[in-house]
């Protein structure tokens, strides 16, 4: 029997990833009584829990950890800060209160809280969502189910497949494969170069995989298992890899589907909500820290975070934080900019838990990011960089700005 | 006696062949007559073939040949449906369509597809004006000039509904022999011996509702085929659930004489499709997704629902279509053979499957030379519904928790599924019966526990090597002693 659910807590953390649980352990640390950290798995830690790799826990234990270790140490601190966590605990529904539906076992219930935390994570863009052509035979799995099916229930789901991807996950992959002693028969980009930084793209050629750039998988081939993929190369020619499985790696989306169905504003860019430098949703009362606010960073980064949002939930739990009016929304001009968050900025000059403009780019790009309100225009930074890496703004380096709106941009410009 | 038994002693009435749609109908038609019938499938379950990707649509067969065999086939399939599938415990979505001209020509058409409508007995159709349709379908694109209202096209659940006909034919003593592929058989005058790779299988009559493999299985048994398959594939692209705000009727065009043409409809499961295609193929297994023909279908999507534009896509797939060098259907008894063949239920038979499985027991009546003895009380199962919108069993005490994050699916669901005499024998199977990795996901998040909780019940394991002996066990290994 799953312990009694209460039905009402102080603050409600939706999720019990690094995000999440590091909020919890902040929220006891600065005297709320009653946190409670609801996950729809068996087991709380999130993704970390099927990583079976470095490196995780540097910056925030000082000591290099495994996922799976990493997670039990944050359910660990938070269960000795008193945190109630309730595992297999589904959030189905958000309303306005706020009011959380959950299913459980035992069936729907709903717990009042005074603020909420969405803390839910992200997920990989499927074959589906990428419309690779073929037929459906198994095999084809993303980075986060192999890692589930490897770590978590020791199983070996192919012995020589291809991996779609040079994200940071993809790297993952690659160790996941190197774990159960298998290699992959070569890494597949559909870009010109790979996506994470160097040296992620010399361990492919350290292990003897082949990394086939501007490459992409047009067919997968296989009635009941994956026997082979056709790609197309830079060069236009197709050809055919005898292959056993797929890694769907990467193209990572917030896992915001309660937004949908939620008077929550839904940032596009993102897939997110759409937040202010607090953490802050559209509805006062909902906060969001971690992966879902931003495809995609470290475990580290969301810990972090996490933390730092919940500083502004006691805040605000005291009344302290700014209203979230007059609010100046931040767009981005042009198609190189892929998101920008914060997305609201309250002008208010104090320290915020989101205190830097996390940007990425949707292609390769360089030159000044400028940011202009009305006629007056700011050079804010140069920049020289690719898809799926951090870039940041720290947010007093933004000129003194008034409600409504105000663009960014990214100028082209000479390396 | 059971089907079982006449099965052991080969006094087995009937041998449907093929388990889509089709052949799921035939034999809880025949069970329900009182026929002792058994349904033979190649495939470890059924909806192997043309069954196992189609639109959905339950059609009031308003645009089929008046008087031709499919339209009083899809007329009957449709009365009974609408009469039975509350007490089955399968969803009807009660959508209508509505048919839309996008040209002059195709609105110069309109009014003679109405007055076909209405000589097909679809008499409340009714015409409307490109505001009239933007009034009940705001998103509809502002080119539309426009179109009439079916109300009576639908959209039921393709799975659940062959599912609960063969459920209830095993529940009235019919026998299903899943892995069980016809390769030959010989009538003696009295009684067909049919090869089978279970073994051998005696019957006084045989039904082919072979779909695909329809005309081959034909020369199997008979020497020569009146028909010839020639597979039309229909690829689609499944929107995430926010885009099902997007319509409520099924948004059909104007069709061709080839296809039904591009569809935008609701799905059971709370999702929007967009397809399908009409492309001919030799080959009758193979149903491949092709990206530039994903990418028209997403394009042709927008042209209908702009707001479709930047909707996640759930999901693609292909279904083949058994069509043959004739529009209508290919049911025919074979006197002095007693044969039926039921071929060429190209692309209405999810509508038409209970109205062809009457028109079948007709035919079986005639070569047996009269009517069995119906149960007294047949058994009616209810299927748990597994349809968006209703109750589902997240919602309902002891559900043993969600497994599947994006379609709700709970632990005793899936367990569920994996018991009884119907239960999944494969991933694909187990997919089709309660909706498991069907969602945005796609496995990211469920397939580790999924593994785990069918560890041993596949004879091809989600993950790692085939499972020797899965197949053991089964009531079809008895089925050699015939
Ligand atoms: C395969 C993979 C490998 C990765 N490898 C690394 C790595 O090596 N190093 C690294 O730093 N980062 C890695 N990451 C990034 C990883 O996402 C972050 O490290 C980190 O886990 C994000 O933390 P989070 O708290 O935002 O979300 P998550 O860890 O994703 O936690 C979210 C939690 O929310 C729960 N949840 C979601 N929706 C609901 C709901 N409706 N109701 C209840 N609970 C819900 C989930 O069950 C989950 O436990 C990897 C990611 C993936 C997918
Ligand atoms: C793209 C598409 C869209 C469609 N949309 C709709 C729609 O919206 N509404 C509608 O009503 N209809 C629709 N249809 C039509 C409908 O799906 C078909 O008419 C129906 O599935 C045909 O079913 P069947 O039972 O005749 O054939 P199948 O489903 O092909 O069944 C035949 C079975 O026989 C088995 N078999 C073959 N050979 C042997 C053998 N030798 N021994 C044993 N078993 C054997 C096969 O494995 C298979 O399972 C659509 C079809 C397609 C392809």
């Amino acid at each position: 029997m799953p312990a009694d659910l209460p039905a009402t807590a102080d603050v409600a953390i939706i999720g019990a990833g690094p995000a999440g649980l590091a909020a919890a352990v902040r929220l006891r640390e600065r005297g709320i009584g009653h946190v409670v950290v609801l996950d729809r798995e068996a087991e709380p830690g999130g993704i970390p829990r099927h990583c079976g790799h470095y490196p995780y826990g540097v910056r925030e234990y000082g000591r290099l950890m495994k996922g799976p270790a990493y997670a039990r140490r944050n359910v660990e601190a938070a269960r000795r800060a008193g945190v109630a966590i309730f595992p297999r605990t589904t959030v189905v529904r958000l309303d306005a209160g706020p009011l959380l539906t959950v299913s459980r076992d035992d069936g729907v219930s709903q717990i009042a809280a005074g603020r909420v935390l969405l803390s839910t994570g992200v997920r990989e863009a499927t074959r589906a969502q990428r419309l690779i052509g073929g037929t459906k035979p198994g095999g084809v799995l993303s980075t986060g189910a192999l890692q589930g099916l490897v770590y978590l229930e020791g199983l070996r789901p192919f012995e020589r497949p291809v991996v779609l991807g040079t994200e940071l996950v993809a790297f993952s992959a690659l160790m996941t494969c190197g774990h159960l002693g298998i290699r992959p028969v070569a890494m597949i980009e559909p870009g010109a170069a790979t996506t994470a930084r160097w040296p992620a793209g010399l361990y492919p050629r350290l292990r003897g995989i082949p990394l086939l750039l501007g490459t992409r998988i047009e067919e997968i081939v296989g009635r009941e298992r994956v026997e082979a993929v056709v790609v197309r190369g830079p060069d236009g020619a197709r050809r055919t890899i005898g292959t056993d499985g797929v890694i769907v790696s990467g193209g990572f989306r917030p896992e915001a589907t309660l937004l949908d169905a939620s008077h929550l504003v839904r940032d596009p860019r993102t897939g997110g909500p759409e937040v202010d430098q607090f953490g802050r949703c559209s509805d006062p009362a909902f906060f969001a820290a971690g992966n879902m606010l931003h495809p995609v960073e470290t475990a580290g980064w969301c810990w972090r975070e996490g933390r730092a949002v919940a500083d502004a939930i006691a805040d605000s739990l005291a009344g302290l934080l700014p209203a979230r009016d007059a609010v100046v929304r931040l767009e981005t001009s042009g198609d190189m900019l892929k998101y920008v968050l914060p997305q609201v900025l309250v002008p208010d000059r104090r320290a915020a838990p989101l205190g830097r403009l996390q940007l990425r780019l949707s292609r390769p790009a360089h030159g000044t990011l400028t940011l202009r309100q009305g006629t007056d225009a700011r050079a804010l930074a140069r920049i020289d960089s690719r898809p799926e890496r951090r870039i940041t703004v720290p947010l007093d380096r933004l000129p003194p700005l008034v409600s409504g709106q105000a663009q960014l941009a990214l100028q082209d410009g000479p390396r | 006696m059971s089907a079982d038994q006449a099965v052991a002693n080969g006094t087995l009435d009937v041998a449907v062949i093929g388990g889509g749609v089709v052949g799921c109908a035939i034999v809880r038609r025949l069970a329900l007559a009182g026929w002792r019938a058994c349904l033979l499938e190649k495939a470890p379950d059924i909806l192997d073939g043309a069954s196992k990707g189609n639109s959905a649509i339950l059609h009031t067969g308003f645009d089929a040949p008046p008087g031709s065999l499919e339209a009083r086939c899809i007329a009957e399939g449709y009365a009974e449906f609408r009469a039975i599938h509350a007490r089955l415990g399968l969803p009807l979505i009660e959508t209508g369509a509505l048919v839309l001209a996008w040209d002059d020509a195709q609105e110069a058409r309109l009014d003679d597809l109405m007055a076909k409508a209405r000589r097909n007995g679809v008499d409340d159709v009714e015409p409307l004006s490109a505001r009239a349709l933007r009034a009940l379908e705001p998103e509809l694109a502002p080119s539309v000039k426009a179109g009439f209202r079916v109300p009576g096209e639908h959209v039921i659940d393709p799975w659940s509904t062959p599912y609960a006909y063969l459920l209830q034919a095993v529940e009235n003593g019919a026998l299903f022999l899943p892995r069980c592929a016809v390769t030959g058989g010989a009538f003696d005058g009295a009684r067909w011996t049919l090869r089978t790779s279970r073994g051998q299988i005696r019957a006084r009559l045989v039904v082919n509702a072979a779909g695909l493999h329809g005309d081959r299985v034909e020369r199997l048994l008979t020497g020569e085929s009146g028909f010839t398959i020639r597979p039309r594939k229909g690829q689609f692209v499944v929107f995430d659930k926010p885009a099902a705000g997007l319509c409520r009727h099924i948004l059909l065009p104007v069709p061709s004489e080839t296809t039904k043409g591009i569809v935008v409809c609701r799905t059971a499961y709370g999702n929007l499709l967009v397809g399908p295609t009409a492309e001919e193929q030799d080959d009758r297994e193979r149903a491949a997704v092709d990206r530039a023909t994903l990418e028209r279908l997403r394009a042709a999507g927008e042209a209908i629902l702009p707001a479709l534009a930047g909707q996640e896509v759930n999901a693609v797939y292909a279904g083949l279509r058994p069509a043959t060098e004739r529009k209508d259907y290919r049911i025919a008894a074979r006197d002095g053979l007693n044969y039926v063949a039921v071929g060429g239920i190209r692309s209405t038979g999810l509508s038409a499957a209970l109205g062809i499985a009457r028109h079948v027991l007709g035919l079986c009546e005639g070569l047996a030379g009269g009517a069995a003895t119906p149960p007294e009380r047949p058994v009616w199962p209810a299927l748990r519904n597994i349809a968006e919108g209703r109750p589902r069993d997240w919602q309902a005490p002891g559900n043993g928790g969600i497994v599947c994050h994006c379609e709700l699916v709970t632990r005793r669901e899936i367990e569920e599924a994996l018991r009884g005499p119907l239960r999944a024998q494969s991933l694909a199977g187990l997919k089709r019966r309660t909706r498991v990795t069907m969602g945005r996901c796609q496995g990211f998040y469920c397939t580790a526990e999924l593994a785990a909780i069918t560890a041993g019940r596949f004879a091809r394991p989600i993950a790692g090597a085939p499972a020797r002996d899965a197949a053991a066990g089964e009531p079809a290994e008895r089925a050699h002693a015939g």
